[in-house]
């Protein structure tokens, strides 16, 4: 593949992130500072979720393809549901953090307020939850190689890049503001916004069974 | 086979640069210096209102001076506070660019260069080979190498202390000048040839000597000498990057990750314990109002303004000491003013009311100071988890985010406790933790999930 693919998938996968990243958080110290906090703790959950998954598989150790698969599956809800109990755990941690920022400077107004802080977290969350799941897929892409040679879809990349960025990476930050702004109803957004998440789930499963 | 050459400067470069540099050794000129300046002037201004009482004359002082030192110091206090929440988010920034800088070069360069990576022989101080048989045998053999670079960095380190503690200055600049030029020009010269190589560039002698010569002699005057402050960054961060490139490339793979995991140790040690090299080497320049070796530190002290020129002169007769040693400093002014500033209370009490002004002036200028080794051990983690972890970006990513979490934490616990702190422990346990659990539970997870076009 060639250096036009790479740089078409990476702009479409990573360019309205970069642009939210260049145009709103560059500026101000503090915000980078939480940017890679959010992706910090999306690491973390990573990290748990994909432990678990491993250690299923080892105790499955079979080489049936449908188990591989129903793990694979458990061990995405797995996931999702770990991301879920971060964000909550971060934004618990955040609202500590203001609280404790807030009574020691003196000034009347937080540097940072809970709205900014919730945006800046989802996008940290969404831009390393993207960067994660399509990086490698580039740099496959910049080497050589045909795609689809042996009988896979040619629009593998293309289809990455856009599920990936356009869809995925900003559904963290635009719900992620969902939860902040409203912290009585809290958890009927967070079970709104969860079912809306598997929903996509369940919409994406049968998709893929068929490619 | 080649083992490195030039043992004599490779070991003072070795060992001048981890040993001085783990420590965010900022004695009063730095971050703290934001910080330090303002206790400073809160001591001063104790110390002079209240010294009657100091000196164990209690009677003779009186409740209202008492009180309004308290309220005076209670002031400067939320004043400190406040400038400390306001620009510790900036330092924190003013540290993350280089340091992220210097990684996506030793990362850039490993992956496309491949001499980097390819087994050329290993450094005398890491004798043992890590081709053996068995894999008890290889353990063995990385932990008796850490344990012989460990011993050498320390001995090098209490070898450095005593020399400054015995005022052996000219020694301690030859030996960094000695060590510098070798950076500046030897690897410099090794890297250009690789990665001319690796892009098929033909270079001729004489345009090659030009451009070394220039870069070297600049870079030479820049960190030892004057310079603009970007050109003196750009020149440490190259060669952080520079020889964070040789270890990756000498050392082995598992002495190289049980020798960061001992550093850390040894870091943490050094600088907290009272008896530990680092924190002497700390304290002795704290004593000595004297700034650290400039070619060992990485300052982002910003550019001075004119407005300090007041204060200067009226203290200039009484520091003419401090004045020689500045000139030492390339452009690392923060020093410059704050040693005279110091002093200037006592000097002319009547500079007190403007005092408080300038140090809000000063404030501004001030910037953060990090080591030039931990530059250098946080290059090599995120260069060995791009050489070493099966072509896969994931791990390296994880690695930089842990390890500039792990400074941001520093810092923060810098900005906490006000003294000088071992930068590498936080970052490098997070950044180890985080390389072995990615490359080995979140890659085939992430590989899995990308052949069937699932996302997470």
């Amino acid at each position: 593949m060639t250096a036009a693919v790479f740089f078409g998938c990476t702009c479409i996968a990573f360019g309205p992130a970069l642009a939210l990243y260049v145009f709103t958080i560059a500026s101000d110290p503090l915000r980078i500072i939480f940017l890679i906090a959010g992706a910090f703790f999306w690491l973390v959950s990573l990290l748990l979720s994909s432990l678990i998954w491993f250690v299923a598989v080892t105790i499955s150790s079979t080489k049936n393809e449908s188990v591989q698969r129903g793990l694979l599956i458990f061990g995405v809800l797995c996931s999702v549901i770990i991301q879920e109990v971060f964000r909550f755990a971060y934004y618990r941690l955040l609202k500590k953090a203001n609280k404790g920022l807030m009574t020691i400077s003196q000034e009347e107004t937080a540097p940072i307020s809970i709205r900014q802080l919730a945006y800046v977290s989802g996008l940290g969350f969404g831009i390393m939850s993207g960067v994660f799941s399509l990086v490698n897929i580039l740099s496959d892409s910049l080497g050589p190689g045909i795609v689809g040679i042996h009988g896979d879809p040619p629009q593998f990349f293309l289809a990455s890049g856009i599920s990936r960025g356009v869809s995925l990476n900003s559904f963290p930050e635009l719900y992620f503001p969902l939860i902040f702004s409203v912290s009585r109803p809290f958890f009927w957004s967070l079970f709104i916004l969860s079912t809306c998440w598997l929903f996509l789930w369940f919409f994406y499963f049968p998709l893929y069974q068929f490619t | 086979m080649i083992t490195f050459m030039n043992s004599d400067s490779e070991e003072e470069v070795c060992n001048e640069r981890t040993s001085l540099m783990s420590t965010e050794s900022p004695p009063a000129r730095s971050y703290h210096e934001g910080i330090c300046t303002e206790e400073r002037d809160k001591e001063i201004q104790e110390k002079r209102r209240g010294s009657p009482c100091h000196h164990g004359d209690a009677d003779q002082c009186t409740p209202d001076s008492r009180g309004s030192t308290r309220s005076s110091s209670l002031e400067e206090e939320e004043e400190e506070e406040e400038l400390t929440l306001k620009y510790g988010a900036k330092h924190v920034i003013m540290l993350f660019v280089p340091v992220t800088l210097c990684m996506v070069v030793v990362v850039a360069t490993i992956k496309s260069v491949r001499f980097y990576t390819e087994k050329n022989g290993q450094l005398i101080y890491t004798p043992f080979t890590e081709d053996t048989p068995s894999i008890g045998q290889r353990l063995l053999n990385s932990v008796l190498n850490t344990l012989i670079m460990i011993s050498v960095i320390v001995v090098m380190t209490i070898f450095l202390v005593v020399l400054y503690k015995y005022r052996c200055y000219k020694f301690i600049h030859g030996w960094l000048i000695l060590s510098s030029l070798m950076l500046l020009f030897l690897f410099t010269y090794i890297y250009l040839g690789e990665v001319l190589k690796t892009y098929n560039v033909a270079m001729d002698y004489p345009t090659l000597f030009l451009v070394i010569w220039n870069f070297g002699a600049v870079g030479m005057i820049c960190i030892h000498w004057k310079g603009p402050l970007v050109l003196q960054q750009a020149y440490l961060i190259m060669i952080s990057a520079l020889m964070a490139l040789v270890f990756i490339k000498y050392l082995p793979e598992w002495s190289a990750w049980v020798i960061l995991g001992a550093i850390s140790v040894y870091d943490l040690v050094a600088v907290l314990c009272p008896k530990g090299p680092l924190r002497m080497l700390v304290e002795t320049a704290q004593e000595r109002n004297e700034p650290i070796f400039p070619a060992l530190i990485y300052s982002s002290a910003m550019v001075w303004t004119v407005g300090m020129a007041k204060v200067d002169s009226p203290t200039k007769g009484a520091l003419p000491k401090d004045q020689e040693q500045e000139d030492d400093w390339s452009d690392t002014s923060g020093d410059h003013s704050y040693s005279e500033t110091y002093d200037s209370p006592r000097c002319t009490p009547l500079h007190v009311p403007s005092y408080a002004v300038e140090e809000l002036e000063e404030e501004e200028e001030r910037g953060v100071k990090l080591g030039l080794g931990d530059f250098i051990f946080y290059s090599v983690l995120v260069g060995k988890a791009a050489a070493t972890a099966s072509g896969d970006w994931n791990t390296t990513l994880a690695c930089f985010v842990a390890i500039l979490i792990g400074l941001c934490l520093t810092l923060l616990l810098l900005a906490v406790f006000k003294k000088a702190l071992p930068a590498l422990p936080i970052s490098i346990t997070f950044g180890l933790i985080f390389y072995f659990s990615t490359d080995n539970l979140v890659r085939p997870f992430m590989d899995t999930l990308a052949s069937h076009q699932l996302y997470i």
